[in-house]
């Protein structure tokens, strides 16, 4: 009982859209597709829902092969960034609206509509008409759209993304919930690595037209296998630093060096880049293994309870973000102090060659 | 690739392809072989291969009706073009008068093609017509049956008349579509009235005033009924346009191969600088949505 | 450059209002200083647009007068005021290059030729597009013509204050950052007023020296990011400020503890005189901890883990109550109590907050 996509790619006019993927969703699970603008999300849901048809590959719907089989013979819902919605019909008659085309009788209809309704709180509108209702009901509406008709597959293409940030923040929380009481395969494509983090179930990497990782949301955010996916997945962006192994020392840059523990002690010694999350950042030394950068202040910006630390530290440019609220000078010398722990060491190529040992533990 | 795409729906196209094919293909076929043969009627045909086509190529008279044509089309689209520009952007941008000023426009375009043409030969009229004699009235010497430029300013002024609304609506759909942050960016930028309209609305516009400049120029190239119900291609050729002249041959004469050959290359001729047109069109869409 | 004065500032849409509802922004009056970072900060439909419409001089105010400096503006137009704008999408002049699209202010003003080379090339530097000045701005990203958007209302010096009308919504997260602290620096640099509009409270926040949370038509609260997230002034502020909002308990207060409604017992940490109304006690997630220790009894429903941190949603007295918990923490079963961070307790009276007694006493001079 899955969505199987086997070395699907796609390519338009010579143009590769999508790189050939091989990816498996499982009934009942919440999947993210994580990438900037551009990077295939769409791409790819098109040829889930079967509008877009591969360049190659096939497509398996619970074991039967449904490549070509076309999107109205399949059970796939889809909701847009758009609120789209039939503006001269009611609530009730564009939730109704799946239903009718597929000749339920009127009574299935009339239960259906009322239970998704209730579910999407929005039985007290159902009679009125989709644009008199606020942006984050219109986009209930769609969403119930999708939703009645039971449909094994929904997607949703950064549903939220033209909805207010506190109205983002509610729905947020109740796509989980829809998700959950539906029982069916979502797919959610976001540009947001904190809004996959929320969603949680599967995430999907996705960078330049393919999928650099999959697997388990927390997983994929602590545990990132490349640094495309590290960079995709952080949010403010991972900061980098070359790193040098030497027998038992990591040499960060030109200067600092910590000892090589746990995982760093085997790696072979040579070139690496390592990375560190904004988070993991701290202005004190707050422990024993901590090491010190010392590196010039761009520019700080305060959200009330943190601080957010633009950092130079020879040519790279970090973010930290930090407790409490700093208003310090820019240009002035500041000290960070980075725990090794929270280190992740990625080798030339790219690939992770040893995650933070934190991650491990978590 | 190997995809198992429903082809059923071919079958839904058919009635369409028959009717084009009767409607169409058959006639046009038709016209093909009467300009490769000569007839007397009687359905008689004798070969005649690309005779009437080299009569025709190197006949002074379709040469004049040519150069009359050209002409025509490039009067009417330096007027038209401008005019409906001009027009698009003085129309009111939304409300009562918007509405009614979208009415108005259209109303010429409602209005049957020989109507016009009957319409413009009253109202010409030195005899009866309100703007002939009105005309004369003040001292100025116009008629239309007996002076060739007189015809001619009175087809042009009908086309115009006809025709800018056309322009103009197309061009006011596309300033429509402008946000009005870019206005008040201009505004703020503190450009110049001109500036706004080289750098905001003339590129907005540019689609639609291609589609535009192609309606105009294939329904003025293809002028018929208006121009023969005011002055019927006169005084002397001085107005016989292609199709007037096309009709003169085939129906006046009954020359029917020279007239076959003569509208295969006027369709020819329409169909090339169409083409031309869509390319440019098309070509400037990719450039846009690079 | 200039000061800019909100006086008896309001405005309806309706041509004869009535009522207080009627009026889309209500009276208000804000001076806003001159080289300030503002950010307007509130849920669509608040007024915040309108405001920005009525300083950008798109719209005539039904009441109340705007000052640049000491210069009435109430009726001058947009060109005059002398302003520069950056809007919702990118507004870039498609057939022009990059150079002539942020040169175009400048030669519209009839600068100089050299300066305005030296200058655009000086934009073209901070806005890292030195590489681009010779493209046509057809065919860029979203973000490249936002960023060149950003140039041009940066390229004239001379301008009273520089407006964004939600400038980063069609912009990646990565990109905004890069946007957000070119902005800050470009602020830094030239110390031009800035007010930026949105409704995502982390722009606002890490944008502004100063935010204006406006809610229903009104402005709430004017404070400073940490002001905003200490002690908000309206319950509001509260939930519209953090994420997850403030948690808000219906409460009696005594002096200086807060008896629940549904039961409890919290220390304030200040004393309060008599609190009429509906009061309520509010308390950031981040400000409450779970324990295995004494407290007040929890429910746990959901943990969401955000990775620098988790989310816990729980149930309070039967109502959601959210906390947060730093990401090494580990969550134990017994965990099913929580304590409030002495003195993060702030008190409600009808949605308003109440200053405590000793805290009043400070700052009523």
């Amino acid at each position: 009982m899955a969505l199987e996509l086997r070395g699907v790619s796609r390519s338009v006019g010579g143009k590769v859209h999508i790189h050939p993927t091989d990816l498996t969703l499982q009934k009942g699970t919440m999947n993210v597709l994580l990438g900037p603008t551009s990077a295939g999300k769409t791409s790819l849901m098109r040829l889930m829902a079967g509008l877009d048809v591969p360049s190659s590959g096939r497509i398996f719907w619970d074991g039967q092969d449904v490549t070509g089989m076309r999107v109205q013979d399949r059970r796939v819902a889809m909701v847009y960034q758009q609120f789209i919605n039939y503006p001269a019909m009611s609530v009730y008659d564009n939730i109704a609206s799946p239903l009718r085309l597929m000749g339920r009788p009127q009574g299935e209809i009339h239960r259906a509509v009322q239970e998704t309704a209730e579910m999407l709180k929005l039985t007290p509108m159902l009679s009125r008409k989709p644009l008199e209702l606020s942006g984050g009901q219109q986009q209930r509406c769609a969403l119930a759209r999708a939703l009645v008709k039971g449909a094994g597959l929904v997607l949703l293409d950064e549903p939220l993304a033209n909805l207010d940030y506190k109205l983002r923040e509610e729905l947020r929380i109740e796509i989980p919930r829809i998700f959950e009481a539906s029982g069916a395969i979502f797919v959610y494509a976001t540009t947001e690595p904190e809004e996959a983090l929320l969603l949680g179930g599967q995430t999907a990497c996705l960078w330049e037209g393919r999928v650099t990782q999959f697997g388990p949301t927390p997983r994929v955010y602590r545990a990132p296998a490349d640094a495309t996916t590290a960079r995709v997945f952080s949010d403010p962006p991972m900061n980098f630093v070359s790193c040098f192994k030497d027998g038992h020392r990591l040499n960060f840059g030109d200067t600092v060096n910590a000892p090589a523990e746990g995982a760093f002690a085997d790696l072979p010694d040579g070139r690496y880049l390592a990375g560190f999350r904004a988070n993991h950042v701290e202005l004190n030394k707050h422990s024993g293994q901590a090491v010190e950068f010392r590196c010039t202040l761009g520019v700080t910006e305060i959200t009330g309870s943190e601080t957010f630390v633009h950092l130079h530290h020879g040519p790279d440019k970090w973010v930290g973000l930090v407790h409490g609220v700093h208003d310090l000078a820019p240009g002035s010398a500041v000290s960070i102090w980075l725990d090794p722990a929270h280190v992740y060491l990625f080798d030339s190529a790219g690939r992770l060659a040893a995650p933070a040992a934190y991650a491990q533990a978590a | 690739m190997d995809k198992t795409v429903n082809n059923k729906a071919w079958f839904l196209v058919l009635p369409v392809l028959v009717l084009v094919a009767f409607s169409a293909v058959i006639p046009l076929m038709t016209v093909v072989n009467y300009s490769v043969n000569d007839t007397f009627g009687n359905n008689q045909f004798f070969w005649a291969g690309l005779e009437w086509f080299e009569e025709m190529v190197t006949s002074s008279r379709l040469h004049d009706a040519l150069g009359r044509q050209v002409l025509f089309s490039a009067i009417i689209l330096a007027i038209e073009v401008p005019l409906g520009i001009f027009i698009a952007l003085n129309m009111p941008k939304k409300g009562f008068w918007a509405s009614l000023c979208l009415v108005l426009m259209a109303l010429p375009l409602l209005i049957p093609f020989n109507v016009v043409g009957t319409i413009w030969q009253i109202f010409g009229r030195v005899d009866i017509g309100l703007l002939g004699r009105g005309l004369a009235a003040i001292g100025i010497d116009y008629n239309y049956t007996n002076d060739a430029l007189d015809a001619w300013i009175t087809v042009i002024v009908m086309d115009v008349w006809h025709w800018t609304s056309l322009v103009a609506l197309l061009c006011y759909a596309g300033l429509q579509s402008i946000a009005q942050a870019y206005y008040q960016a201009a505004r703020i930028d503190q450009a110049s009235r001109w500036a706004v309209f080289r750098y905001i609305e003339l590129p907005k516009m540019q689609g639609v005033l291609l589609i535009a400049v192609l309606l105009r120029f294939m329904d003025s190239f293809m002028i018929y009924t208006e121009p023969f119900v005011v002055t019927g291609g006169g005084p002397g050729n001085s107005t016989t346009f292609l199709s007037i002249d096309l009709v003169k041959m085939a129906v006046g004469q009954f020359d029917l191969g020279p007239a076959a050959a003569f509208s295969i290359m006027y369709f020819l001729v329409i169909l090339l600088v169409s083409w031309v047109f869509y390319t440019v069109m098309t070509n400037l869409d990719k450039a846009e949505g690079q | 450059m200039a000061q800019i004065t909100l006086q008896n500032l309001a405005h309806s849409y309706y041509p004869n209002p009535q009522s207080d509802k009627d009026y889309a922004l209500k009276e208000m009056d804000h001076v806003w200083q001159d080289g300030g970072a503002y950010a307007l900060l509130g849920s669509s439909g608040c007024g915040k647009t309108t405001l920005l419409n009525i300083i950008s001089g798109l719209l005539r105010p039904s009441h109340g007068r705007v000052l640049f400096g000491d210069r009435d503006v109430t009726d001058a137009e947009t060109a005059a005021r002398n302003i520069a704008q950056v809007f919702q999408f990118p507004v870039v002049y498609d057939t022009m290059t990059v150079r002539d699209n942020l040169a175009f202010p400048l030669r519209n003003r009839g600068m100089e030729a050299g300066y305005i080379k030296a200058r655009v090339d000086q934009i073209a530097a901070m806005i890292g597009m030195e590489e681009m000045l010779s493209r046509k701005a057809r065919g860029l990203t979203a973000d490249a013509k936002q960023k060149i958007s950003l140039g041009r209302g940066m390229v004239r010096e001379d301008v009273n204050a520089i407006l964004f009308d939600e400038p980063l919504t069609v912009i990646d997260p990565h990109m905004k950052w890069e946007l957000r602290t070119q902005l800050k620096q470009l602020h830094r640099q030239f110390g031009h007023t800035m007010i930026y509009v949105t409704h995502d409270q982390t722009e606002a926040l890490t944008f502004a020296d100063k935010v204006v949370v406006m809610y229903d038509g009104r402005v709430v609260q004017m404070g400073t990011p940490e002001e905003l997230f200490e002690t908000p002034a309206h319950t509001f502020v509260g939930y519209f400020i953090g994420s997850p909002g403030m948690n808000f308990l219906d409460a009696r207060i005594e002096g200086s503890r807060a008896l629940l409604a549904g039961g409890g017992v919290v220390d304030l940490g200040a004393g309060y005189g008599p609190v009429s109304g509906h009061s309520q006690i509010g308390i950031r997630p981040e400000h409450a901890l779970l324990t295995d220790e004494e407290g007040l009894p929890v429910t746990i429903r959901r943990v969401e883990d955000v990775g620098r941190h988790r989310i816990i949603r729980a149930e309070l007295n039967g109502h959601a109550f959210n906390l947060t918990a730093p990401e090494g923490l580990a969550i134990t079963p017994d965990m099913t109590r929580v304590v409030f961070a002495p003195g993060k307790v702030n008190v409600y009276a009808d949605d308003w907050r109440v200053t405590p007694r000793a805290a009043a006493a400070g700052r009523a001079a």
